[in-house]
């Protein structure tokens, strides 16, 4: 706790202060949500390859940034943190996540929107402005988005902030001045702690995010969002990374129902050769 | 200009996905004029590994980094020292590992590049091939950037080989002050079996498994094929297994030569991370179960029976 209860004469650069009881809280912290297809629709590829079919198709925020929000909100309900501003960068229609994050408890959103696919390196450059901007303490993102499968943007910020990155996070907490995250890593796992402010990415064994009830989607109605666009933030959106052709993958042939296990084990010595 | 492969490893031993990065650096090496492969070794008394490094076929250098604060390359320090040795490279690749995935993209946003993650085919020294919504689709990709910054899926590729010849080994200097992260501690699995993203045979439990100590039924077929043991993120996230054994979008990717699907009904995220492999048998008792879809062999059955049955039989 200690990083967010300094009295607000002895002000740091990256917090305002918030009034909770009698402690005074601090930190801000940035979440970012993507809207992407929902997870639970099967997406085919255009017949001319130019991309996916999307027309009609039900979308949803990102899983992961669905953890994201939890452990900012999660944070903020233990007195860790003051404000919670959610980021969205695309089409008009990530409103409809914005509004998502806040009645699942963020404070305030921001809508930078931008057409068409934008690349990890330019969101990321976005976000560092609007880090600076609203001298975030955090900025939590998911680790990767379930469409283009990059898991670039919260790395990328980081660099770009000069911030500590805790990536791929089952666990995050508070703790002398600094977060101690624990990374689902190959091997198994792994902690570091991370000089704040940082950017956490969210794994999923990071948090269950809850659903968002019936009066806080009513009450998020009301709560602000702000326009931008990539000009404001003087990002450029063109990226060097074009995609040529988006195709489907190699079908695989169809397989054989086997009917006993000693069916099974003869196929595979003597049709497959793989045992 | 030369490619930089980065290379995976533990300061002990290199990790199987270095030589599958190395194999992707020649193909498109091969679109290149005059174009070496070198490898760079970052760690602390990590000597062996650039030793071994030194010996996979195509590689023309080893660069080791040796330091006490590179042994657990925390991105803080790695994405710097790539940076003061990228201006020299076209291309600079890494396994899309844990590791890679968390250095590559800081290095990329330092040299002001796009990534490309996880890259499955080379079409040409600037054109790759990448998969895009749980492997649903295929992206075909340009970079052009001065440095192509690029994670290797690693079953995509085959395994390079090591010969007899030896590359030298370099020494690079590097020091960074930083106290943006600090490594405090790990906690890694141990296991006698063959590390999962490696090898010849996968054997996987999901929800059907019912609880964690029922994963014995698995491990007593994969001592028999000398297989590693991996699990649905269904199974991970009802705790019967720990998070490094998961298969899937955002898990591990294996394509073993046989995989074996133990009650997993096969949701779309799971069959991102194996449907690759060569051979897949499916053990479920639900027959409408997708993972049938992708099963070569499908044994619509009750696990609990047909595990020890199987155990018997090979």
């Amino acid at each position: 706790m200690s990083v967010c209860v300094d009295p607000p004469w002895q002000k740091r650069h990256h917090c305002r202060p918030f009034s909770q009881g009698r402690v005074w809280v601090f930190m801000k912290i940035l979440v970012a949500v993507k809207r992407v297809l929902d997870a639970n629709v099967k997406v085919r590829v255009k017949a001319d390859g130019s991309g996916m079919e999307l027309a009609n198709a039900k979308m949803a925020m990102n899983p992961f940034c669905e953890i994201a929000v939890e452990q900012a909100v999660r944070m903020k309900e233990a007195g860790q943190a003051g404000e919670i501003i959610a980021v969205s960068i695309g089409p008009q229609a990530c409103q409809e996540q914005l509004r998502t994050a806040l009645a699942l408890g963020c404070d305030r959103g921001i809508l930078v929107t931008a057409e068409g696919e934008i690349a990890p390196l330019q969101v990321a450059k976005m976000l560092r402005e609007l880090v600076e901007r609203e001298d975030a303490g955090l900025v939590i993102l998911g680790k990767q988005s379930i469409d283009s499968d990059n898991n670039q943007v919260g790395q990328m910020l980081a660099a770009l902030a000069g911030m500590g990155q805790g990536t791929f996070a089952c666990k995050a907490e508070l703790a002398d001045g600094r977060i101690l995250v624990t990374r689902e890593i190959d091997g198994g796992e792994q902690t570091v702690s991370l000089k704040l402010p940082a950017v956490i990415t969210t794994d999923l064994r990071l948090n269950e995010p809850r659903y968002a009830s019936l009066p806080n989607i009513m009450k998020a109605k009301r709560k602000p969002i702000e326009q931008l666009t990539p000009a404001d933030l003087n990002v450029d959106t063109d990226s060097n990374l074009k995609t040529l052709r988006v195709s489907p993958p190699a079908e695989r042939a169809a397989g054989v129902v086997v009917e006993s296990v000693e069916d099974l084990v003869g196929k595979l010595r003597n049709e497959a050769r793989v045992i | 200009m030369s490619i930089l492969v980065v290379a995976e490893h533990d300061n002990h031993e290199l990790r199987p996905a270095t030589l599958n990065a190395v194999s992707c650096a020649r193909e498109i090496a091969s679109h290149l004029e005059n174009s070496a492969i070198h490898l760079l070794v970052t760690g602390h008394d990590c000597a062996t590994v650039a030793d071994a490094g030194a010996a996979i076929a195509g590689i023309g250098k080893v660069i080791q980094a040796d330091a006490a604060f590179l042994g657990r390359q925390l991105p803080e320090d790695m994405a710097p020292l790539l940076r003061e040795l990228a201006g020299n490279y076209s291309h600079v690749l890494a396994p899309a590992s844990t590791t890679g995935k968390n250095f590559m993209p800081r290095l990329a946003a330092l040299l002001d590049v796009t990534q490309i993650s996880d890259i499955s085919a080379v079409e040409s020294a600037d054109t790759f091939v990448r998969p895009i919504y749980a492997g649903n689709a295929l992206a075909t990709v340009q970079s052009s950037d001065p440095v192509k910054v690029i994670t290797v899926r690693a079953t995509a590729f085959d395994a390079g080989e090591t010969g007899s010849d030896r590359a030298p080994i370099t020494s690079f200097e590097f020091s960074i002050e930083q106290d943006l992260s600090r490594f405090v501690s790990e906690n890694l699995s141990v296991s006698e079996r063959p590390e999962l993203t490696s090898a010849s045979v996968v054997i996987s439990g999901g929800r059907g498994m019912q609880n964690g100590e029922n994963f014995v039924l698995l491990e007593k077929i994969a001592d028999k094929l000398n297989a590693a043991v991996g699990a649905s993120r269904a199974a991970v996230d009802a705790g019967f297994a720990p998070n490094d054994m998961q298969v899937g979008q955002t898990g591990k990717i294996v394509a073993p030569d046989l995989y074996i699907a133990v009650g997993i009904s096969g949701a779309i995220q799971h069959l991102a991370g194996m449907k690759d492999s060569k051979v897949i048998v499916a053990i479920n008792k639900d027959a409408e179960a997708p993972i049938f879809q992708v099963a070569d062999f499908g044994l619509v059955a009750d696990l609990f029976k047909a595990l020890p049955e199987l155990e018997q039989a090979l």
